[in-house]
C-alpha cells in the first residue's frame, strides 16, 4: 500500500488538472478506509503539498483536497493533530469563504472532523476563526452544507464552555433556532444536536438558548418521524432542564412533559434515554415539578420503560427518574406505589445479573423512606433483603400506632406472622422498629 | 467659865486626840478613798452602761430603719422586676398567637399555597391536554401529507408507465391485455391508457380514445360530455375519412367556455367603485353635523368682524403714528379748523399714497 501512495505523490503535481484531483480522490478514498492507510497518507509527505496547492486550484481539487483531509482526520486524534501542524486549518479556513457550495461542504465536513476528538483541536479550529464562516454557512440555501456546518458546530461546542460561549458570540444559537422547523429530517438531527451541546455546559448558555424561543417549537420534533430527530430533541431539554428549578418550570409550563411522555410512549430502545432522563431531571428539582410530573401521567411510561427495556443503562435511568419522581412526600411515594413498580424494582434489585444496583438500592431506599401507602409495602416484606427491610419494617412502625384498620389488615394479610419471623440483633434498629409494630398489638395475637 | 475649864481640862488630851483623830482619819482615808472611787467607778460604770444602752438602742433603731428601707427597696425592685417579665411573658405569649397565626396565613398563602398548587395542576393538565392534542394534529397531518406525497408518485408512475406502454391499448379488432371480452367493464389500466397521451418526441397520428365517444360527425348538435367515466367503443363506428381534424379537439375549441380574465370580468368601474363605496361609507361615518363644507370667501361673508382686544380697547390702537403725526384734539377747537401750521408739513408725507396712482387708496 506504501507504494500507491508514493506513486500517487508525484501525480498531485502533474499539469493536467483532471489528473491532480484524481490522484487527491483516490488518496483520500485510500485514507477513508482505514486508519494504517491515513497514517501512511501523512507519512508520505502528502499534507503539505495538499496544503500548498490548495489555494491556486479551481473547485474540484479543493473538493479532493478537503476530502483527504477529512479522511486523515477521522481516524484518531494524533493524525488531526498532523493535519493541523502542517497548517491546513487555515487553507480549510480560506476554502469556507470560496463560492462554491461543495467546497464549503467539503472543508466544514473536514473541520468538523477534526474538531471531534478533543478540546484542543476545536479550540486550534477556534483560533483559525472557523466558527463565524460556519455561522455564515448555515445561512446557505444548500442542505447539504447547512447539515455539516450544523454537525460541525456541535462538535466544537460540545467540549467545553469556553468553546460554546465563542460559537455564541458567533450569534450561531438564532440562526440554528430557526431552522428547528426544517422539514428535512438529517438537518434537524444536527441543529437539535448543536443546540443541546451549546447549551449543557452552564446555566446562562442553557437561559441563552431558551432566550432563542424554542419551546414550544421543539416540542413538534418530538413528534417527527425520524428516531433520532425524537432522541435528540430530548437530549435538548435534557440539558436545559438539568441546570435549575426556573428552567424545568419553565418546560412544564410550556407543555415539554407531556410532549415527552408521548415521545417516550412511542419510541423503543436508546431512544428513549434521554426522554426518561427529562422527567428525571425535571422531578428531582422540587416537589411541585415532581407532582406536576405525576399529574401529567408520566409514572406509567416509566413503568413501562423500566419492565419492557433490555439494556441496563436505561432500566436504570427509569429506576433513577421514578426514584426522583417519588422521593419527596408521602403523597409521591404513594403514586409511584399505586403504579405497582416496588416489585419490579425490588426483583430488579436482587437479580444478581445486574450491574445497576447501586441505583435500584437508592431508588428503592428514597421511595420507601417516603412511602406510608401499606397496600403496596406488603408484598415487599416477603422477599425483601435485609437492608431493604429495614425501611420497610419502618415505615410500618410509623404508620401502624395510629391507623387500626391498617393494623387489622396486617394481621389477617400475615404481616405480621412475616414479621415475627424476621430475626434482628437486639439494640438494631429493625429490632426497634418490631418491638414497635409488637407494642401495637394485645400480648396474645403476637404470641 | 466652867466651859473654859472644861476646854482645860480636855487640852492635855486634845493633842492626843488630835493626833488619834488624824491617824484613824489616815487610817480610814485610804480605805475610805478605795471605797469612794470604788463607788465612783461603779457609778460611772452604771452610767456609761446606761449611756451606752442607750446608744446601742439608738443605733439599732437607726440601723433598724436603714435596713427596713433597704429591703422596701429591694423589695420593691423584685416586685417590678416581677411584673415585667409578667408582663413581657404576656406580651411574647400575644406576640406568639399573633406570629403563629401570621405564619400559618402566611405561608399557606404564599409558600405553600395549597390551592394555586391545585390550581397549577389543573392548568398543567389542560395544557399538556392541549399541547398533546396539537401534536396530535401535527403528526396527522404530516402523515397525510407523507401519504399523499406517496400517492401522488405512484400516481405518476403510473402514468408515465401507461403512456410509455400505450401501444397496450386494445383496437377495434384486438382487444387489448387490458380490455378483455369475458369482463363486464374495462380494466382500470385500459382506462389509464386511454386517457394518457402517448409518450414519444415524434409527432404520431395516434387515434386519441375521444375518437370514440363521439357521436355522428356532421350532424353532432350537441356538445359531446367529456365524462371520465368510457364505455366500449360501439363496434361499428364509421370514422369520417380524410385528413380532418379529429371532432373531439374541434369541438373542444368551439364549445370552449368563456374563462375572461380578471379584469375583463370585473365590471368596469368596479375597483373604483368599490373603493369609492368604501370612502363614501367612512366618511357618512365621521360626519360630525352636515353642513356642506363651503370654500373661504363665501363661508365668512356674513360674519361679523370681532376686533381683537388690543383694538376693541378704549385704549385700542392710536391713529398717533398712524393717521397723523400731530396730536389733534378737535373738541378743543374754537372754530371748527385746526390752527394752521406754522412750519410747512413734510412734503414727502403729503405725498404719501399719492405718488403714483389712487389705486393703493382702495386698500
Amino acid at each position: 500500500n506504501s507504494g500507491v501512495i508514493s506513486l500517487l505523490r508525484p501525480l498531485l503535481l502533474d499539469v493536467v488538472p483532471t489528473i491532480q484531483q484524481t490522484a487527491a480522490l483516490a488518496l483520500g478514498r485510500l485514507a477513508n478506509y482505514n486508519d494504517d492507510l491515513a497514517e501512511a497518507v501523512v507519512k508520505g509527505d502528502i499534507l503539505p503539498q495538499l496544503v500548498c496547492s490548495l489555494s491556486e486550484q479551481n473547485r474540484f481539487y479543493k473538493k479532493a483536497a478537503a476530502f483527504v483531509l477529512r479522511a486523515v482526520g477521522k481516524h484518531s486524534p494524533q493524525l488531526a493533530q498532523a493535519i493541523v501542524q502542517c497548517g491546513a486549518l487555515e487553507m480549510l479556513v480560506i476554502c469556507l469563504e470560496d463560492f462554491d457550495p461543495g467546497v464549503k461542504e467539503a472543508a466544514s465536513w473536514a473541520i468538523g472532523y477534526i474538531a471531534r476528538h478533543n478540546s484542543e483541536l476545536s479550540q486550534a479550529v477556534v483560533d483559525a476563526g472557523a466558527v463565524p464562516l460556519l455561522v455564515l454557512c448555515i445561512q446557505e440555501p444548500e442542505i447539504a452544507l447547512k447539515r455539516i456546518a450544523a454537525s460541525t458546530l456541535s462538535d466544537i461546542s460540545k467540549h467545553s464552555p469556553e468553546l460554546a460561549q465563542t460559537v455564541v458570540d458567533a450569534g450561531a444559537i438564532a440562526h440554528l433556532a430557526q431552522m428547528i422547523l426544517n422539514p428535512d429530517a438529517k438537518l434537524k438531527r444536527q441543529v437539535l444536536s448543536a443546540l443541546s451541546q451549546i447549551a449543557k455546559h452552564s446555566v446562562d448558555l442553557a437561559e441563552l438558548v431558551v432566550a432563542a424561543e424554542i419551546f414550544p417549537v421543539v416540542l413538534i420534533c418530538l413528534k417527527d418521524s425520524d428516531e433520532y430527530v425524537k432522541k435528540n430533541g430530548a437530549t435538548l431539554i435534557r440539558e436545559i432542564a438539568k441546570h435549575t428549578p426556573e428552567l424545568s418550570q419553565l418546560i412544564v409550563n410550556a407543555g415539554g412533559v407531556a410532549a415527552v411522555i408521548d415521545c417516550i410512549g412511542s419510541c423503543r430502545g436508546t431512544v428513549r434515554l434521554p426522554g426518561i432522563m427529562v422527567l428525571g431531571y425535571v422531578a428531582a428539582h422540587s416537589e411541585n415539578l415532581s407532582m406536576a410530573v405525576i399529574v401529567s401521567k408520566g409514572i406509567p411510561p416509566l413503568c413501562t420503560c423500566l419492565i419492557e427495556e433490555h439494556e441496563d443503562h436505561i432500566k436504570a435511568a427509569a429506576a433513577w427518574a421514578l426514584g426522583q419522581v417519588g422521593r419527596h412526600t408521602p403523597e409521591h411515594a404513594r403514586a409511584v406505589a399505586v403504579a405497582n413498580v416496588l416489585p419490579t424494582l425490588l426483583a430488579m434489585y436482587m437479580d444478581t445479573r445486574s450491574s445497576e444496583d447501586l441505583q435500584m438500592k437508592a431508588t428503592l431506599k428514597n421511595i420507601l423512606q417516603k412511602c406510608t401507602y401499606l397496600p403496596a409495602l406488603e408484598p415487599l416484606l416477603h422477599d425483601a433483603p435485609p437492608n431493604i427491610l429495614k425501611h420497610i419494617v419502618g415505615q410500618f412502625s410509623k404508620v401502624l400506632p395510629h391507623d387500626s384498620k391498617a393494623r387489622r389488615l396486617f394481621v389477617t394479610t400475615g404481616g405480621l406472622k412475616k414479621v415475627q419471623e424476621i430475626k434482628a440483633e437486639s439494640g438494631s434498629l429493625l429490632q426497634e422498629y418490631i418491638n414497635t409494630i409488637n407494642n401495637c398489638y394485645p400480648e396474645e395475637i403476637v404470641r | 467659865m466652867a466651859a473654859l475649864a472644861r476646854l482645860q481640862a480636855r487640852l492635855s488630851g486634845l493633842r492626843e486626840e488630835y493626833f488619834r483623830r488624824n491617824r484613824s482619819i489616815d487610817e480610814d482615808r485610804k480605805i475610805e478613798y478605795k471605797a469612794a472611787v470604788k463607788i465612783q467607778s461603779w457609778f460611772r460604770g452604771c452610767r456609761v452602761r446606761a449611756y451606752l444602752r442607750f446608744l446601742t438602742k439608738m443605733v439599732i433603731f437607726i440601723q433598724k430603719w436603714w435596713r427596713g428601707y433597704r429591703s422596701r427597696r429591694y423589695f420593691r425592685k423584685m416586685v417590678e422586676t416581677a411584673y415585667f417579665i409578667m408582663k413581657m411573658n404576656f406580651y411574647n405569649e400575644m406576640a406568639v398567637r399573633i406570629q403563629k397565626r401570621w405564619r400559618g396565613y402566611y405561608v399557606r398563602k404564599y409558600i405553600h399555597n395549597y390551592y394555586a398548587l391545585k390550581k397549577y395542576l389543573e392548568a398543567i393538565s389542560v395544557n399538556n391536554e392541549i399541547v398533546r392534542n396539537e401534536l396530535q394534529e401535527y403528526a396527522e397531518m404530516k402523515e397525510n401529507e407523507e401519504k399523499r406525497k406517496d400517492l401522488e408518485k405512484k400516481e405518476k408512475e403510473k402514468n408515465y408507465q401507461a403512456r410509455k406502454m400505450h401501444y397496450l391499448l386494445s383496437t377495434e379488432q384486438i382487444a387489448g391485455i387490458y380490455n378483455s371480452p369475458f369482463r363486464k367493464s374495462p380494466d382500470p389500466m385500459e382506462l389509464l391508457l386511454r386517457k394518457s397521451k402517448p409518450l414519444s418526441h415524434r409527432r404520431q397520428q395516434m387515434k386519441s380514445p375521444f375518437t370514440y365517444e363521439l357521436c355522428d360527425w356532421p350532424t353532432c348538435k350537441r356538445p359531446p360530455t367529456f365524462s371520465t367515466s368510457q364505455q366500449l367503443p360501439p363496434i361499428g363506428r364509421q370514422k369520417p375519412q380524410g385528413p380532418f381534424r379529429d371532432t373531439a379537439e374541434v369541438l373542444r375549441q368551439r364549445y370552449k367556455p368563456l374563462e375572461p380574465t380578471l379584469r375583463v370580468a370585473a365590471s368596469i368601474n368596479s375597483p373604483r367603485e368599490k373603493a369609492r363605496a368604501e370612502m363614501k361609507r367612512e366618511e357618512w361615518g365621521n360626519c360630525i353635523h352636515d353642513n356642506e363644507f363651503l370654500p373661504f370667501s363665501s363661508y365668512h361673508k356674513h360674519e361679523k368682524y370681532d376686533p381683537s382686544i388690543h383694538r376693541s380697547g378704549k385704549y385700542g390702537q392710536e391713529t398717533y403714528g398712524i393717521k397723523h403725526f400731530r396730536e389733534v384734539q378737535p373738541k378743543k377747537w374754537v372754530a371748527d379748523k385746526d390752527f394752521q401750521t406754522v412750519l410747512p408739513s413734510i412734503v414727502l408725507f403729503e405725498k404719501f399714497g399719492k405718488t403714483y396712482s389712487r389705486t393703493g387708496q382702495i386698500v
